[in-house]
């Protein structure tokens, strides 16, 4: 009865993982539109609508580029430092187990494409409010490909880092130091807002802001605890772990708070938030419950001193991505090396139980994809720079990048505006507010 | 005695107030308004509904002055305001019957003077 394309299941395929992993997939879609919202409120009101649209487009572009060549070069093969051809336009990519996995392999695919699209729109934060969009869309795509599918193959495709035993539980390398260290990149090309540094650019909206927070650690769930790709102890232990850390991080970060102003401040709450849930990600199926609530607290320190020191720069990397990503990412992967357990992961000890090794292991990652993050993407924009300006005019950067962009604005009344018929000549047109 | 309103873009309206402060003018109010003045009107499309925007924001500048800083005032608003596109907005000297300062009662030149000058 059963054809090539049975209804039933595949051999091997186990149904609670794959359940599990359809509805963590689900979870991690959900991070990207949610830090639109973060990243729109964060921005002025005339550049709402333009911020959370680089979060949107990569859900465009970089899913299309993951479908057609990303996949591939991550998980196409076992080179050292990219995948291959092999799953090309999705070649032999069904329903048959993914080799190592119980799950099956489209799904497989696509639970690790949602990770791409995160990353991608995790970059836009340091180009927002001047970068054009249509050159955003050209780099979304190609940063998909040759930035995130190279590092996803490092640590997840059998690439070098892999290989040579780096720990990365759930993207630490591609994704959190990734993204951070591409946005510093991106941020010395595109260059500075041309108010930055003369004039306040305050946050429009801070409940936007801590409602896409809070959105995102919802997602994180299925991020982290998904990363396991099964339903087993590593999968419950990250899940657990990313309610733990974050949750440390934000009281420490009420604490640096206090200390630095008397105030405990909602925007460095959900700043906090993403920080710990960062920090967490590459170790969250490899340390114990208790020291993942320590890298809560460690992770808060270096992010919150970037935080504070960078804003005094000329550098004008707007949303932070790399404090709050590649540095609190850099800070996860390297507590791996210390405070690994055997006990909890079942592959392999850090340094405090018995294997120094593995910081080095650590390390290694720690220097490598940071560089290679920032050279890839400083090069790859400075090459679509070539073809096409890459920020907006001053005089478009005052109107705003809604208006300018995409003819549209968040905060629209409809006062005045005059309906424009397809038919209708100048003298037809038609006053919304005062309909003949 | 004069109060001065300017109508000016709002992206240019932190220009303004650095302009009204090195001129010393610093009893400001200021609000968002709508309005036309002639400049092209931007298109926007919602889905299937394309709309010109008859009325762009503002911002209004409301400064009570007295006499002889009516032309400083004028200027850092010239200054502040100008990008030379249509649209840059207008500036209005009207005479000013009174004016009282509501803390004190003092009224006219003094209630125009801020305080500590």
């Amino acid at each position: 009865m059963s054809g090539p394309l049975s209804l039933a299941q595949a051999t091997g395929v186990n149904a609670g993982d794959t359940a599990w992993m359809l509805a963590a997939t689900a979870l991690v879609i959900l991070m990207t539109p949610a830090l639109g919202l973060f990243y729109a409120g964060l921005v002025r009101a005339k550049n709402t609508l333009n911020t959370f649209m680089m979060c949107a487009a990569a859900l465009g572009v970089a899913t299309v580029a993951w479908a057609l060549v990303g996949y591939s070069v991550a998980f196409g093969g076992d080179g050292a430092l990219i995948g291959g051809l092999d799953h090309i336009f999705l070649q032999d990519v069904a329903f048959e187990p993914r080799d190592g996995t119980t799950i099956p392999h489209l799904l497989f695919m696509v639970f690790q494409g949602s990770f791409c699209i995160v990353t991608v729109a995790l970059v836009s934060g340091a180009v927002v409010e001047r970068m054009r969009f249509g050159p955003y869309l050209v780099f979304a795509a190609l940063w998909s490909v040759l930035v995130y599918g190279v590092l996803a193959h490092w640590a997840f495709g059998g690439g070098w880092l892999q290989d040579q035993g780096t720990l990365d539980f759930a993207g630490g390398i591609p994704v959190e130091m990734g993204s951070g260290f591409s946005a510093l990149a991106a941020a010395l090309v595109v260059g500075a807002r041309k108010d930055y540094g003369r004039q306040a650019l305050l946050p429009h909206n801070s409940i936007y802001v801590l409602l896409g927070a809070g959105l995102l650690w919802f997602g994180w769930f299925g991020f982290n605890g998904g990363s396991g790709l099964s339903t087993g102890n590593s999968g419950v232990l990250a899940f657990t772990n990313t309610l733990l850390t974050p949750a440390c991080t934000l009281v420490v970060w009420f604490l640096l708070d206090l200390l630095r102003g008397g105030r405990v401040t909602a925007i460095g709450a959900a700043t906090a938030i993403i920080v710990g849930c960062v920090g967490i990600t590459p170790a969250a199926g490899f340390i114990s419950p208790v020291w993942a609530m320590v890298l809560g607290a460690v992770a808060a320190l270096p992010s919150y001193a970037l935080i504070v020191w960078r804003p005094r720069t000329r550098v004008d990397e707007t949303l932070d991505v790399l404090a709050a990503h590649g540095l609190a990412g850099l800070t996860g992967i390297l507590f791996i090396g210390v405070f690994a357990q055997f006990d909890w992961n079942g592959v392999s000890d850090g340094l405090l139980y018995g294997d120094p090794a593995q910081l080095g292991e650590q390390a290694l990652a720690a220097l490598a994809a940071p560089v290679y993050a920032f050279v890839a993407t400083f090069v790859l924009l400075r090459v679509i720079g070539l073809f096409s300006p890459l920020r907006a005019s001053a005089h478009e950067e005052a109107l705003g990048m809604d208006v300018v962009q995409h003819g549209e604005e968040a905060y629209v009344t409809g006062e005045g505006a005059i309906l424009v018929t397809a038919e209708a000549t100048v003298e037809d047109e038609v006053a919304v507010a005062n309909p003949r | 005695m004069k109060l001065v309103i300017a109508i000016v873009r709002p992206e240019k309206a932190n220009d303004v107030l650095e302009a009204l402060y090195r001129a010393n003018v610093q009893g400001i109010s200021l609000s968002r308004v709508q309005g036309h003045g002639g400049e092209l009107e931007r298109v926007e499309t919602y889905r299937g509904t394309t709309v010109k925007m008859g009325l762009a924001e503002k911002v209004r500048f409301e400064i009570a002055v007295s006499d002889s800083f009516v032309e400083p005032t004028v200027e850092a608003l010239c200054e502040g305001g100008r990008t030379g596109e249509v649209g840059d907005g207008k500036i209005f000297v009207v005479a000013l019957e009174q004016a009282i300062r509501i803390r004190t009662g003092e009224t006219d030149h003094g209630a125009v003077t801020p305080v500590g000058t």
